[in-house]
């Protein structure tokens, strides 16, 4: 028998033919699947660019929230919301870097890093939501208003499981001998952890506090009942304070054409802000790979 | 014991025949260390203490938040689809109904697309398009949900009200059960349309980990399948798929947790309507969307104190999912050592 016999007998061998048919047909669809699951980030960026774009003007930025109907502003929102994004990573950060380093560097192996670790997996992914009900309770009930404050700690709470993951995995990443070294020319272990160890994980340490911020930038929900909304300037922490979410949330389901208008711009600005860190954050930690 | 260290290396340091007001210093800038050291090493175990606060002090609020309400409703909270903020009477079914429904339509769709997305990413993509395609699909991901809620509000929900919904319930009119699951008017909003936008927001989830996974399988188990004549297809499903069987699960489980206490997606396209519909098409609610909607507008201890009832659901459920997901990721990870 001939090679080319075998082969054309092969392919008419109806076992082999089925075989190759259902590859072919799974390929095929793995194929259409990818073109769906990209179909829709091209349909959303797109659909956000296409509204949001007609409403971007100057005013966003130089007017406050204007009342039903009237024309404005996001003033307002954008500064309420960089202020309890940049207090909640104020907060948040120390602690989840220290965790992250007791974890990486004290307890590797230890009971209650594992303990810690897994609790802190299940407040990651824990809904947001959850967390705003459990600030309303801790810092809205007993002070009996709604807050700026309790907004930047609802929002702090989301940063810290982020940091201390994102801290854990990257003082992991540096090579023992490292800290060795350190330890062999008399460095106490602090000293080698602030010195040695935080400065080889530095990239990967500020990626994380980037995706927090990325995270936290566009929640909405922990802030809804804990900084509520504030159709005024305000920089007084302890009254309610508005924040791009929540406003994009209220004017988004209103009846009136320029709030609608105006969530959508919010919407982009919200969405240019994380894309832009997460890829910031993606090249710093791809930029130190190689 | 630490102060006896201390003086042990004071008496080593004098005896030694330096100057006294070197060993001194020296001594002073020992001690220092040492403090600092013991410092840092009790600031981080605080820290990382105050994680497990957190979580205990997320449990116990919740837990006293709720009580009011569940010492008045008792267990039938849970089994009771009346929500009457006039009567003050208030049950948990509806919103656990509606939960459990538009997180298991978008499991339906995501999970079977997201594995065959990471099946194209990890063995037919060419190299140079696998990262950029992983990364869009990780921008996906990033995506905050309330972008996802207002595209769906104005976007999507108009579309498949146009569209889709009378497409299905004209199909499906004399079917038995689809006529039900089916049935009109079609509103646009609902629990169809939160359920497929879940989907899509899970799907990222689902891929990334299945890759991941995949990524880790290895190459001479495919190898000594491709060497025995499989397709590529046969090697996924008989020798990855099997082999990444638990890590591929517990990213499931991730993306379920994730659709369960989804918000922001889910509020503004599902209608918040406290009833327990057969129609897939009927405007419902969720956990999470009623606190969402209801939670600032609340009167009364007891309506608020529902809601909360509400969070504690959710948060346990949650819990347990996650958990799962978590347990079997840390099993794959073992495997794989």
């Amino acid at each position: 028998m001939t090679a080319t016999a075998t082969k054309s007998a092969a392919l008419t061998n109806p076992l082999y033919a089925g075989r190759r048919r259902r590859n072919a047909i799974a390929k095929g669809l793995a194929f259409a699947a990818t073109i769906f699951g990209l179909g829709w980030l091209v349909l959303i960026l797109g659909v956000l660019i296409y509204k949001g774009l007609g409403g971007l003007s100057l005013t966003v930025f130089t007017e406050n929230t204007p009342p039903p109907g009237a024309a404005g502003g996001l003033l307002n929102a954008i500064v309420g919301s960089l202020v309890m994004t940049a207090l909640a990573v104020i907060i948040g950060t120390p602690i989840g870097i220290l965790a992250g380093t007791y974890l990486a560097e004290y307890g590797r192996h230890d009971k209650l890093s594992s303990v810690v670790r897994f609790i802190n997996d299940i407040l990651l992914s824990a809904p947001s939501i959850v967390i705003g009900l459990f600030v309303y309770e801790i810092m809205v009930a007993p002070m009996g208003h709604f807050s700026g404050w309790a907004g930047a700690v609802a929002l702090a709470v989301i940063v810290i499981p982020v940091v201390v993951r994102t801290t854990e995995d990257m003082l992991s990443l540096v090579p023992d001998t490292l800290r060795e070294a350190a330890a062999s020319i008399g460095l106490p272990r602090a000293h080698m952890i602030v010195r040695i160890a935080y400065r080889a994980a530095q990239a990967g340490i500020v990626t994380g506090v980037l995706l927090a911020i990325a995270r936290i930038s566009g929640e909405t929900a922990p802030l809804l009942f804990t900084a509520l909304n504030n159709q005024f300037w305000t920089m007084n922490m302890n009254q309610p304070m508005p924040s791009l979410p929540v406003v994009i949330f209220q004017f988004a389901l209103s009846p009136y054409a320029e709030w609608q208008k105006l969530a959508w711009t919010g919407a982009l600005l919200i969405t240019v802000t994380v894309l832009g860190l997460s890829i910031l954050a993606r090249s710093l930690t791809s930029a130190r790979k190689s | 014991m630490a102060s006896g260290e201390r003086d042990v290396s004071e008496v080593a340091l004098k005896g030694a025949s330096a100057p006294a007001a070197v060993s001194a210093s020296r001594a002073a800038v020992l001690r220092r260390l040492r403090l600092t050291d013991s410092l840092f090493h009790g600031l981080t175990r605080g820290a990382s203490l105050a994680v497990l606060a957190l979580l205990s002090g997320v449990i116990i609020a919740l837990i006293v938040g709720a009580a009011p309400a569940l010492g008045t409703f008792g267990i039938g909270f849970l089994f009771d689809e009346s929500w009457n903020p006039v009567t003050e009477r208030f049950g948990a079914l509806a919103p656990i109904f509606g939960t459990l429904v538009t997180s298991f339509i978008a499991m339906l769709i995501a999970v079977p697309v997201g594995l065959m997305v990471a099946f194209f990413l990890t063995e037919l993509c060419p190299k140079v398009l696998r990262r950029p395609i992983g990364i869009a699909i990780e921008l996906l991901a990033g995506i905050p949900s309330i972008i996802y809620g207002i595209w769906g509000l104005f976007v999507f929900a108009p579309f498949l009200q146009q569209y889709v919904q009378p497409l299905f319930i004209d199909t499906f009119e004399n079917v038995p059960v689809l006529s039900t699951l089916f049935a009109g008017p079609p509103y646009g909003i609902g629990m169809f349309t939160a359920g497929l936008i879940l989907a899509i927001m899970v799907l990222p989830f689902v891929t990334s980990i299945s890759r991941d996974v995949f990524d880790a399988v290895p190459p001479v188990l495919k190898e000594a399948a491709y060497g025995v004549g499989c397709t590529t297809w046969e090697v996924f499903r008989y020798v990855v798929l099997p082999f990444t069987r638990v890590g591929v699960i517990g990213g499931f489980m991730l993306g379920l947790g994730r659709a369960l206490g989804e918000t922001m997606a889910v509020t503004f396209v599902i209608g918040n309507a406290h009833h327990v519909s057969a129609s897939l098409f009927a405007p419902g609610t969720t956990i999470s969307a009623s606190i969402a909607n209801e939670f600032t507008e609340a009167v009364g201890d007891l309506y608020t104190s529902s809601l909360v009832a509400l969070g504690l659901i959710l948060f346990f459920i949650t819990f347990c999912v996650l958990a799962i997901a978590r347990y079997m990721l840390m099993r794959l990870q073992r495997q794989g050592r």
